[in-house]
């Protein structure tokens, strides 16, 4: 697959982050309809999609170098942002095969997996890494295993043991994360951790999605999007940052509306994993600005109706309230009232 | 996923142990309790048949599995018996685990009895935490599970029904002990019910079971748009037989979750396996999720 890197820009500062015509067009755009609705958008995670964000298990594009780097710099502040209980060794090594199995598979050019038993040998072109080590000894490794490979790939990555019939978030890698914490987070279970979400309640939609991930089967992972709206792109928007980028809500205007403004997109992931039988979550954060979406006519009609007539209850969970209107008026200048065409895909 | 018979192995004259290897590459990783869904020819139909995986979780060049020869015969362990050669190929399912071991366990407790040895050969290889088994075998077979079973006083093997004090077991255990159990039918149940009686909780009363969501008696569906008549198979979903008819249906998660999948019903009453619908929806008759769910009556009619 292609994948053309571009050198490390910044998602904090001074935030350099933009994305390509090619980013654009591969953005994975989260609204099949001109009206919002929460429901169990979940559908089998098999390569191919609307968008070349759907085609590889896990997708890299041209802002690797940088989003790692922002990891780093992120656990280099707070090391805590990457935690794993010790009864969850295999799902580790669980994900370290399948992050190194999948990226070599879908980016040879960049990555290389040899293997001879338990001898490994991991090539990262990108970053410059060559490793050799023993599967299933972590001390061959310079770090754990599930921090040593999801430092190595974009998105964040949580890990949920299953037992009595529920999930338990028990391990993540968390540094890109839409307000949520893993610190706070981590042993909680499924219910307790989607608990804050409105009106999905109502709808049983959390009690059917347990129940399903229950079910989810080896070599079978789904997907689902999620998406939320962030001023600048900033990867690292977590509660424990909240003085960092909290203010930043206050800075939107309409002349620098599109600018700011990212609609921020998780393409989420769920896989059983084999050893441990738990759930690897992976949860991809694209970030497009407002000004770099309009550029798809059809995607700045559908957001401009998305965000004018969203449910006043799910507005105030996604963190708009304040600048909604802008939001709103920026994008209705794009919206001549033509109809949009059915999928998530440019036209 | 294709698989070739690498090697039979007769451990008694009713009991073989097969190995599987991959066509190319490398198996799809299993962790101890996954079991092995394959396509077994038989004389009038293919028997979909699952075996315990006995092989250790790094096993990602061969599975092995341990078969008895069922009588009567039920067709799948016969012809694995009679016909199956070194070479032959046959078709499979990734293997999916419903008996993992519980991590946060203290202790392990295994019981078996029979060819229900095979899941826990697994687990003893992948044991960190203390465990003791005892596994019941019958007198011809015992030396064939003598030489399978792991080495060390943990484990015991039972070849008369007397030995295995069972409420002695079950009530000595410490706090946090998890039990798994795995035999013949009435095995399962006599540990469970004992276990029970003793106070152990739900929760940490594990049995292996192959019920998959796919399965169940076969049925009839007649598409009244269309006026087509189709046959789902036991082993098929009707999603399934629908889009081996050729046609495209609505779904998303092929699990009974999502609701994407919902056709509304003319006649018949389903059986529903869904997570969607409310009782009074079901009680309504007049849709199901065809991804999951199947028929009480020998037809359904869908509005379709
Ligand atoms: S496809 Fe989701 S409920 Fe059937």
């Amino acid at each position: 697959m292609d994948l053309n890197l571009k050198p490390a820009e910044t998602f904090r500062g001074n935030f350099s982050a933009q994305n390509s015509e090619a980013a654009i067009r591969r953005f994975p755009f989260p609204f099949p309809d001109d009206l919002y609705m929460y429901s169990v958008n979940m559908e089998p995670h098999e390569r191919g999609g609307p968008t070349a964000a759907y085609d590889a298990i896990f997708d890299l594009d041209e802002h690797y170098l940088g989003e790692c780097a922002d990891r780093a710099q992120v656990l280099a502040d707070d090391p805590k942002r990457c935690q794993v209980m010790p009864h969850l060794i295999d799902a580790e090594w669980d994900t370290l095969e399948l992050l190194m199995e999948s990226l070599a598979t879908d980016y040879p050019a960049q990555f290389t997996l040899t293997r001879n038993g338990d001898a490994w040998h991991w090539i990262n072109r990108p970053l410059a890494l060559d490793q050799r080590f023993t599967f299933g000894d972590a001390a061959s490794l310079p770090c754990p295993p599930f921090e040593y490979i999801t430092r190595q790939v974009q998105g964040d990555f949580t890990l949920q043991d299953q037992r009595d019939n529920d999930l338990f978030i028990e391990g993540g890698m968390v540094t890109s994360q839409a307000d949520w914490s893993l610190n706070f987070d981590a042993g909680m279970s499924f219910r307790q951790w989607h608990g804050p979400v409105p009106l999905a309640h109502e709808a049983g939609v959390f009690d059917r999605a347990l129940a399903y991930l229950l079910r989810l089967q080896l070599g079978k992972p789904v997907r689902r999007l999620n998406w939320t709206l962030t001023v600048n792109p900033r990867l690292d928007t977590s509660p424990e940052n909240y003085p960092k980028w909290g203010p930043d809500r206050t800075t939107v205007t309409p002349e620098n509306v599109g600018h700011k403004l990212c609609l921020r997109v998780e393409l989420q992931t769920l896989t059983r994993l084999p050893r441990s039988n738990g759930i690897l979550f992976g949860i991809r954060c694209y970030l497009i600005r407002l000004e770099e979406l309009v550029r798809v006519e059809k995607w700045a009609r559908r957001l401009h109706r998305v965000l004018r007539d969203l449910h006043p209850d799910l507005a105030a969970y996604k963190g708009m309230p304040r600048y909604r209107p802008i939001i709103v008026d920026y994008l209705a200048a794009f919206d001549d009232g033509a109809p949009t065409s059915p999928g998530t895909g440019p036209d | 996923m294709r698989l070739r018979i690498a090697e039979i192995t007769v451990l008694s004259p009713g009991i073989r142990k097969f190995t599987l290897e991959p066509l190319a590459g490398l198996l799809p990783a299993a962790g101890a309790g996954a079991h092995l869904v394959f396509d077994i020819p038989g004389a009038t139909r293919v028997h979909k048949n699952a075996y315990s995986l006995i092989g250790g979780p790094q096993a990602r060049t061969q599975y092995e599995i341990i078969v008895r020869r069922v009588e009567p015969s039920r067709g799948g362990s016969a012809w694995l018996h009679e016909h199956a050669r070194i070479g032959d190929i046959l078709e499979a399912k990734t293997p999916q685990n419903l008996f993992p071991l519980a991590h946060l366990a203290k202790k392990h407790l295994l019981l078996s009895a029979g060819i229900g040895i095979t899941p826990f050969l697994a687990f003893a290889r992948v044991m960190r935490t203390p465990f003791e088994w005892h596994h019941c075998s019958r007198a011809e077979d015992s030396a064939a599970f003598a030489a399978l079973l792991p080495p060390g006083p943990q484990v015991t093997l039972h070849t008369s029904r007397n030995t295995l004090n069972l409420a002695a077991v079950l009530g000595t255990q410490p706090l946090g002990t998890h039990l798994y159990v795995c035999g013949p039918e009435l095995f399962n149940e006599t540990v469970q019910t004992m276990a029970r009686a003793l106070g152990w909780p739900e929760s940490k009363i594990h049995t292996e079971s192959f019920a998959s969501a796919a399965g169940g008696a076969p049925f009839i569906v007649h598409l009244a748009r269309s006026g087509q008549r189709l046959e789902v198979a036991a082993d098929q979903t009707l999603l399934e037989a629908i889009e081996a008819a050729g046609i495209a249906a609505p779904y998303l998660c092929r699990g009974g979750a999502c609701g994407a999948c919902e056709l509304p019903l003319l006649q018949g009453t389903p059986e529903h396996r869904d997570h969607v619908l409310s009782p009074e929806q079901r009680a309504a008759n007049k849709s199901l999720m065809v991804c999951v769910s199947r028929a009480r009556t020998p037809d359904l009619v869908l509005d379709f």
